[in-house]
């Protein structure tokens, strides 16, 4: 007789194992942001983690709901993990924890907490913080390499917690001197620029970031924890307004499309934002059509608006469009001819 | 209409249980454009208060003069009329504070609060009672107006009654109130989603206070009669 397995039965996975996977698979990304950009990025993340899960906490407890049971499924954690991942390292705390408050408070609980949130909390977080201070927000730290020291662990504290400033240990990142250069040919932006003369393709440490970021993507695609769908075709419309707007290097030139998809945030979006079951499209139509978008509008604000990098502005825009992609991309049920709208209920 | 009118009632409603802007939700567009600092707040809703309460007393003069099918277009003129009025006094008086409010004074004839008032209240009430309404109603906004500018001063820029002499003159130069010193600014706060966010917390907690009365006075109805602790097991009383 044969030996018939079990379909039937999966292992489906819980909220918390889910989340603890994306957490797992941002260790490349957060390693690499450690080793060319110095330890503030981890402080970051430890402290939105800690905020997160404090205002988290409050709040269920002002709901009168239960607080355990809540803080186990780790959504808040994975909030705390992504705003420290995207906030500049050695910001002061307070940014931190403004940001990481407003996430979970305002963009996640107040909508109902957990599942019905309409926009990524991590990215209202961000860009509040970015709307708010523009200054302490565009500060990234110069990659190792291309200053001759790093900042050290007792100013870097004391610009976190007394802001008191480090002498010059910023730089502009890559997408920021691409975008700022109107004189000279793409190639002489390379070989000129210290952060991009210390890379190979989009910079030093940003080019390893993004692999890591897309090697923990790549992870969580073979757990089965999302689809291919959104990232790729994100990824695949990036590639291609790059390609557009490439023209060979000139001084006008908007990078080129590898240079696009190692830099700024693009991977970390595409793995960990874009991929945010809660508010992007819920069928696989749907979610390429938003994944489309996101990469459209992506590079239509790296390359015409007066923000370097644009993630956060490209997915929360999106997440607006999020339910209108749904009502036009139903999928058809099994049986039926022909999709339909979700509303249209009386027709056959 | 009963010939006894209870003003009580009518004040409360103007101030809390049908606040126009935060149980209404009327006027929100000054409401959320021109609340970043307390003095424009202020402007503002004292400039709605004046307008509110003169149209509803010329309206309740004239409700018996003016027929059903007309009757809102004419409101609109004596709207608009007395609107221009106070843009005018402002423009003589506060002409800082009337540039900064700029396009937000003539748009007053357009906050259905006013509209809302002189057609559901004044149009059919005497005069006395609908002056009443009207300087309640507008009180009620211009407190909601003074609150959500107090918020979003504080938070966006540290500062509580900056600016004051745009409105009461030089003397109220000395005013500010510097909460946080060296506060490097929420931006956040004084753009619009401030205006939003800030309104929506009002509104819950208003909603929240109603709900603790409430929940008071039922306790309190709900208080077991003393006396008597037998149960009546069996039968029932006819």
């Amino acid at each position: 007789m044969l030996r018939v397995s079990s379909p039937h039965t999966h292992n489906r996975r819980d909220s918390g194992q889910i989340m603890r996977l994306v957490m797992v698979a941002t260790v490349p990304g957060l390693l690499a942001l450690t080793l060319f950009f110095g330890w503030g990025s981890l402080f970051n993340v430890a402290l939105a983690c800690a905020t997160a899960v404090l205002c988290e906490a409050l709040v269920m407890k002002l709901r009168g709901r239960p607080v355990m049971f809540y803080l186990r499924d780790c959504s808040a954690l994975v909030t705390g993990v992504l705003l420290g991942l995207a906030l500049p390292p050695y910001c002061p705390w307070w940014l931190v924890v403004v940001g990481s408050a407003t996430a979970i408070i305002l963009a996640k609980q107040l909508y109902g907490g957990m599942g019905f949130n309409p926009f990524n909390p991590a990215m209202v977080g961000y860009v509040v913080l970015l709307i708010s201070f523009p200054v302490a927000m565009t500060q990234w730290a110069a990659p190792a390499g291309v200053l001759a020291d790093q900042v050290g662990f007792i100013e870097g504290m004391r610009q976190i917690w007394g802001g008191v400033p480090i002498d010059g240990y910023t730089a502009a990142t890559p997408l920021d001197v691409v975008k700022q250069n109107s004189s000279l040919l793409l190639d002489d932006v390379y070989t000129t620029d210290p952060t991009l003369s210390e890379g190979v393709w989009a910079g030093a440490g940003w080019e390893w970031v993004n692999i890591g970021f897309l090697l923990g993507g790549l992870f969580l695609l073979y757990q089965r924890v999302f689809t291919w769908h959104a990232p790729v075709s994100m990824l695949v419309t990036l590639t291609l307004m790059a390609a557009l707007f490439y023209d060979g290097g000139s001084s006008h030139s908007g990078g080129s499309p590898l240079f696009h998809l190692l830099s700024g945030a693009t991977m970390l979006g595409a793995f960990f934002i874009v991929t945010d079951p809660v508010t992007s499209a819920v069928s696989n139509r749907g979610r390429m059509v938003y994944g489309a978008l996101v990469g459209v509008l992506l590079y239509v604000m790296r390359y015409w608006s007066n923000y370097p990098d644009a993630i956060a502005f490209a997915v929360l825009l999106m997440n607006f469009a999020a339910p209108f992609i749904d009502y036009y991309t139903v999928p058809r049920t099994y049986g039926h001819k022909k999709s339909r709208p979700a509303t249209n209920k009386g027709e056959h | 209409m009963s010939d006894t009118v209870d003003y009580r009632q009518i004040s409360k409603n103007g101030l809390w249980t049908n606040n126009p802007a935060l149980v209404q939700l009327l006027g929100l567009c000054p409401l959320l454009a021109v609340t970043g600092s307390v003095v424009n707040a202020l402007g503002l809703g004292l400039a709605t208060l004046m307008v509110v309460t003169s149209s509803n007393m010329i309206v309740s003069l004239i409700r018996k003069g003016v027929s059903d099918a007309v009757r809102l277009p004419a409101f609109v003129m004596i709207i608009a009329a007395l609107t221009t009025c106070i843009e005018l006094l402002m423009n003589a008086f506060t002409y800082e504070l009337y540039t900064i409010l700029g396009i937000f004074i003539p748009l007053i004839v357009t906050n259905c609060a006013i509209l809302g008032r002189a057609d559901a209240f004044a149009s059919k009430n005497k005069l006395l009672p609908s002056t009443v309404d009207g300087l309640t109603m507008g009180l009620g906004f211009l407190l909601v107006l003074l609150a959500i500018g107090a918020v979003r001063e504080l938070l966006g820029s540290g500062t509580l009654f900056a600016n004051m002499h745009l409105l009461f003159g030089e003397g109220a130069r000395g005013w500010t109130l510097t909460v946080f010193p060296n506060y490097p600014g929420f931006l956040v706060a004084i753009l619009p989603p401030g205006a939003f966010i800030v309104a929506g917390f009002l509104i819950a907690l208003k909603n929240v206070i109603d709900s603790g009365i409430e929940r008071r006075q039922e306790t309190r109805r709900a208080k077991p009669i003393k006396g008597s602790k037998r149960v009546r097991t069996t039968g029932a009383i006819s």
